[in-house]
């Protein structure tokens, strides 16, 4: 066990052949994933290539078939394993942002604070300013979610998983529901957490923010891994077929 | 020569209209008023209804009403998330328990618990305003637990997933988050649960209750048995409507609101 604990300790995210299926339908097909602290892994690919089920795997919003995902040392996927706890070190941030709409922006980030960390009222909302501030959203602390545009209540949410000190954030998606013109927004509030050196996890359709933010881009297709490495090779020199016509259709038109 | 669609339409609107006002007028000629007057409504017997019909019957009534709210609440909730639970035999025991309870008349549930129970154990209810309430609660915990699980699945799945992804466990997610958005959705139509407690109440006069603690309808009914006059019931019919037009009214009102917030 400790021997196993040392050998990890460098990885956030340790995923090992890891399959999920949906009824017959086989969404991954042994997906292994080692993430080191600090890594930026932009995961591309078509949809339906399973990056949103690998992204909920890996904080156990689906449950894998089988296969192990380690995160902090921790394996999530034993039996044992206290899943509410260790997802309190799993910051994640959804394509529908997900706000809690029955508060305001500051509860938003103060609510798990205070119920799960057992965080002081206003050590909570200190932080969650601080948080804010951080997203450019001082102003809207007290706005409710229905006031706030898509790329504010993403920033939001972005602030309200950061507020519980992840050492891993997951986006799936961040920016797909969004009008063109806040894509920008947000894509720089996740720019900044990398260059703060967060590990961070990014499901992503947005190629320019892989290109230049990811440390390693992981093309997936059919369930596999079919491809990964920094995105000067990934993107710029694809090796396998299926990688090139992904990258052919996207980014040529 | 033929009319066109809209006008056909005016003259049939007009002659509706029309016989409507006949109508009304031919039975206001026809009727006795002051006979009916005499039988439904008559001025002495209305002025002794009061004030024991308010201070005592209506607030019955009213206890009854609260009780068998507060009661079918806190069980529909705890039905509610039994049938939503992960746990099989939590969700075939709640399901169970609504059928059976939605399915039997209330009129009998009353009889069975507030008489069939005491029969056959010896025990008695210990008190006439639970021997009402009870059987009226379970009664309205099925109907309640169906209507919470409604609100409860009308929360957006996303909610679920963010409160557990920020590390808060599937009770505290609901305490915290679901159910206070759930509430918000079923305000409207648990008012309407309210308003038919409120009537349904009138069944609980079928046991034989004290004086103490009969009901509107009871009163209403003991009235015109002892007045050998219809009046008693009429003016037991209105402050039911006293009651209950304010609350659907607000519910009308509730679902505007929803309905523009909405848009």
């Amino acid at each position: 066990m400790s021997n196993e604990t040392i050998l990890i300790d460098d990885y956030v995210v340790n995923v090992n052949d890891l399959n999920k299926s949906f009824g017959s339908n086989h969404v991954l097909r042994g997906i292994d994933l080692h993430v080191q602290r600090g890594e930026v892994v932009c995961i591309i690919g078509p949809s339906g290539s399973g990056k949103s089920t690998l992204l909920r795997c890996i904080n156990m919003l689906e449950q894998p078939t089988s296969g192990s995902v380690v995160v902090l040392g921790r394996e999530l996927t034993h039996i044992d394993c206290d899943i509410d706890e260790a997802r309190t070190k799993i910051g994640m941030v959804f394509q529908q942002f997900n706000l809690f709409p029955h508060m305001t922006a500051l509860e938003n980030i103060a609510v798990a604070q205070r119920k799960v960390l057992g965080r002081s009222k206003a050590e909570a909302e200190m932080k969650g300013l601080q948080l804010l501030a951080r997203v450019g959203l001082t102003e809207k602390a007290d706005a409710y979610p229905g006031q706030l545009s898509g790329g504010q209540q993403q920033r939001v949410a972005i602030a309200r998983a950061l507020a519980m000190d992840p050492d891993v954030m997951l986006f799936d998606e961040a920016t797909s529901a969004l009008d063109p013109e806040l894509v920008g927004d947000v894509l720089n509030v996740m720019k900044t957490l990398a260059e703060d050196g967060m590990t961070m996890l990014v499901v992503t359709h947005e190629m320019g923010f892989a290109s230049n933010v990811a440390t390693r881009v992981v093309f997936m297709d059919g369930g596999v891994i079919v491809e990964q490495g920094p995105p000067s090779q990934v993107i710029n020199a694809p090796q396998e077929d299926r990688t090139k016509s992904f990258l052919s259709r996207v980014l040529n038109h | 020569m033929a009319i066109s669609k809209r006008k056909r339409a005016m003259y049939t609107r007009y002659a509706i209209y029309a016989l409507s006002i006949l109508a009304i007028v031919v039975m206001t000629l026809l009727v006795d008023w002051t006979r009916l007057g005499n039988a439904m409504f008559k001025w002495e017997i209305v002025k002794k209804q009061f004030p024991d019909i308010l201070t005592s019957a209506a607030k019955n009534t009213v206890v009854f009403t609260i009780l068998g709210f507060a009661g079918g609440l806190s069980f529909g909730l705890l039905f509610a998330l039994m049938r939503l639970s992960s746990i099989r035999p939590y969700r075939w025991l709640a399901a169970t328990y609504i059928e059976i309870f939605r399915g039997i008349p209330l009129l009998v549930t009353l009889l069975a618990l507030g008489f069939g129970i005491p029969i056959a154990t010896g025990w008695s209810w210990p008190n006439p305003y639970l021997q009402g309430a009870i059987p009226l609660s379970l009664v309205a915990s099925a109907y309640m637990a169906e209507t919470i699980r409604a609100g409860i699945e009308a929360v957006p799945k996303g909610q679920m997933e963010a409160a557990r992804s920020l590390g808060m466990s599937y009770p505290r997610a609901m305490i915290t988050i679901i159910i206070p958005q759930a509430l918000r959705i079923i305000v409207p139509p648990l008012t309407n649960e309210f308003v038919l407690l409120i009537k349904d109440t009138s069944l609980i006069s079928v046991l034989g209750v004290t004086a103490a603690t009969k009901d509107l309808a009871r009163f209403g009914r003991d009235g015109v048995n002892s007045s050998a006059n219809a009046t008693p019931l009429i003016v037991a019919g209105l402050v039911y409507l006293a009651m209950t037009l304010p609350l659907t009214q607000l519910v009308a009102y509730m679902e505007r609101r929803a309905k523009a917030a909405g848009k």
